[in-house]
């Protein structure tokens, strides 16, 4: 039965190239902190990666590790060592279980790559508060406890129009930060070579959009679990010529799928848009349930989050500033609506999922009214699923898949 | 075909219910789910056609819904116990309504249209708080046969507020109402007012209101407090707990003979 169902998802054949990239960036990590050298920086997923890029550091995203310890159906080992120290089960559980499994000193990278015996020891730890708190709290147990400085942004949060004092703040903690990674990296900051960095981002965020997009397609060529994983290379390597080379790549195969009407699901019937976190442990389960109910789960605000229109390396400053400031976790309500009513018109959405995910407040858009208001305004129905990102304790998997398939007969019935 | 079949395995009781060609109720049978839903089913369709008593051999359609959907072997099709309570709510109420089911496991707040078309629904989030489970956790720890509540609670002369959300939480606040000396029966109609409340957490309820569920079947009473609440009248079909079966029977006679 298992096996049957394991074809239901179609494999996407440029996998075999990302598992080999993000390979290399593990092992260089995990070369680099055994040598001491070069420097290793520690980085919020939206934090100001390319500087410290710029500066000769290796980045090292605790977020990433967070997904892949949920991903591997681990994180609920570790989440009660952190709460057991005084980290709530109700706070962000990538910290949780991140903590929990330096403290019992696993990691999943060790399980997938030889030779790797833990993440790589940090040299800075930055954060960017623009996301949540939870960053901040973090990487301040990590700092207390490796006695390695954690230095970082604090941002305005539920913005609408983005003014020039939001950035110009922003700007000036971005540029007091200079001299301490100047310090600990033993390199001085360097104009040009930010440039070229922010230059490669912005390519590969250009890219990365790319491949979004072709899931405007009817039908559509990849589902939104593809997605939360071949984003990984946009997460952490972005800034590198890599994951430019990467997402042509999966672009050029994706436009294949297109020109053979090949959709991620075979009989495309319905077309969802996720909003929220996704469900790590559970995204096989999920991508083959919707799949078995020929339905489509194309886009979502979570892939898009690592979609940087602003970067611009001729003003690269402000404009790396502008483009963590502009996304969608920073902007209030009406921004967020009309963010998603965009996107429910460009990928012809007939439904709207959000994850409500317990320890994510931040990410959960259905808490104050949204899918009430959306339903009303777009005359498009919602569904509110209850789970986490990592901390499976708080999700039900029958109730959530009953929701959805009562969901999709409630698309039928229409 | 002549003969409609739903059965409806809910996570505590499995109903199912005969139609006839002309949605006239042959027969019907509740049973306990236990833990084999295979038999369950099977048991309650057996009985069911027993009280039939009529020759129901190949010449039917059958349909199953709910938690043990998809334990029923002889099913033709299966569909959510989401779909099943709308459909078979708008049977007996024809009409715009928000339907209010409080099963043994979760409650559901289901919107349908002057059509019968479902446009909405919500269910109870992960925990037991608002459900038939939620009663009998609190019957339990009172010593209290559940089939005793809604006769308890008619008695109650003094409306008791339970604050607690959650259930554990509420049985500890209960001993505490018992230490200070609050009657039994005014207890019993303090946890139909948590149910109640959890009801309204949900939606706003505009409109016409129905209720059904083993909850609402067995504690007619509850749907009276519910009603004062409001302030209007709520609508309770002749056999609320087999609704989802209802419905699921009513799914039966749409699959095309052949």
């Amino acid at each position: 039965m298992s096996e049957e169902k394991k074809s239901l998802i179609k494999k996407i054949k440029a996998t075999g190239h990302m598992r080999k990239i993000m390979a290399d960036y593990f092992y260089e990590m995990d070369r680099a902190s055994k040598e001491g050298s070069p420097k290793i920086a520690w980085c919020t997923s939206v934090g100001p990666a390319e500087l410290l890029l710029s500066l000769g550091f290796l980045v090292h995203y605790p977020e990433n590790h967070g997904a892949m310890l949920g991903s591997t159906r681990t994180a609920n080992d570790y989440i009660p060592v952190s709460n057991a120290i005084g980290y709530s089960p109700d706070i962000c559980s990538y910290l949780t279980s991140d903590v929990g499994a330096f403290i019992k000193k696993e990691t999943p990278l060790s399980r997938a790559y030889e030779g790797i015996d833990g993440v790589p020891k940090p040299d800075v730890l930055v954060y960017n508060t623009n996301q949540c708190r939870d960053v901040q709290d973090w990487f301040s147990w990590y700092s207390r406890e490796l006695n390695v400085p954690a230095i970082g942004i604090s941002t305005y949060r539920n913005i609408g129009e983005i003014k020039d004092y939001h950035l110009q703040v922003i700007v000036q903690q971005i540029k007091d930060m200079i001299p301490s990674l100047e310090k600990i990296s033993g390199n001085k900051f360097d104009i040009d070579r930010f440039r070229e960095v922010l230059a490669l981002s912005k390519k590969c965020t250009e890219m990365w959009k790319k491949v979004l997009e072709v899931n405007m397609a009817l039908p559509a060529p990849m589902s939104f679990f593809d997605g939360t994983i071949h984003m990984g290379p946009a997460v952490v390597l972005r800034g590198s010529p890599q994951a430019v080379e990467y997402y042509e790549v999966l672009l050029q195969e994706l436009e294949e799928r297109i020109a053979n009407r090949e959709g991620a699901v075979g009989d495309e019937k319905y077309r969802l848009y996720w909003e929220g976190m996704p469900i790590w442990g559970k995204l096989r389960s999920l991508a083959e349930f919707f799949i078995a109910l020929r339905t489509a789960v194309i886009a979502s605000t979570y892939c898009n989050s690592w979609i940087f229109d602003s970067f611009d390396p001729e003003d690269p400053f402000i404009s790396m500033v502008r483009a963590y400031t502009e996304i969608f976790i920073v902007r209030d309500e009406n921004y967020k609506e009309k963010y998603i009513e965009d996107m429910v018109r460009k990928f012809k959405i007939d439904g709207i999922l959000f994850h409500d995910a317990k320890t994510c407040p931040n990410n959960s858009n259905n808490r104050y009214g949204m899918p009430e208001r959306l339903e009303k305004k777009l005359n498009l129905p919602s569904l509110t699923i209850n789970g986490d990102l990592n901390d499976l304790r708080c999700y039900s998997e029958e109730q959530a898949k009953t929701n959805i398939e009562a969901f999709i007969e409630q698309l039928e019935a229409k | 075909m002549n003969y409609f079949v739903g059965v409806d395995v809910g996570a505590s009781t499995t109903k199912a219910i005969i139609l006839d060609e002309n949605k006239d109720i042959l027969g019907y049978a509740v049973r306990h789910s236990g833990v084999d839903f295979k038999a369950a089913a099977e048991r309650v369709f057996g009985e069911s056609k027993k009280k039939a008593q009529r020759r129901i051999a190949d010449s039917h359609a059958v349909v199953a819904t709910g938690y043990g959907r998809r334990n029923v072997a002889f099913a033709h099709r299966i569909k959510t116990e989401i779909s099943c309570h709308a459909k078979g709510s708008y049977l007996h109420f024809p009409h715009a309504h928000t339907l209010i089911d409080i099963g043994g496991q979760d409650s559901k707040i289901i919107r349908v249209d002057d059509s019968g078309k479902r446009t909405g629904f919500r269910m109870n989030r992960k925990c037991a708080a608002g459900t038939g489970a939620f009663l009998e956790e609190i019957a339990n720890r009172l010593r209290i046969k559940i089939d005793k509540l809604n006769g308890l609670a008619e008695k109650s002369k003094r409306n008791i507020e339970i604050g607690s959300y959650c259930t554990v939480f509420t049985a500890t606040e209960i001993l505490t109402k018992i230490r200070e000396g609050v009657e039994v029966p005014d207890l019993v109609r303090g946890i139909f007012g948590s149910v109640i409340k959890r009801a309204l957490e949900m939606d706003p309820l505009e409109g016409n209101i129905v209720m059904t569920g083993g909850v609402v079947a067995y504690n007619p009473f509850l749907v009276k407090m519910f009603e004062e609440k409001i302030g209007r009248e709520i609508f309770v079909p002749p056999f609320p707990q087999l609704t989802g079966a209802l419905g699921a029977a009513l799914y039966a006679m749409e699959i095309k003979e052949g």
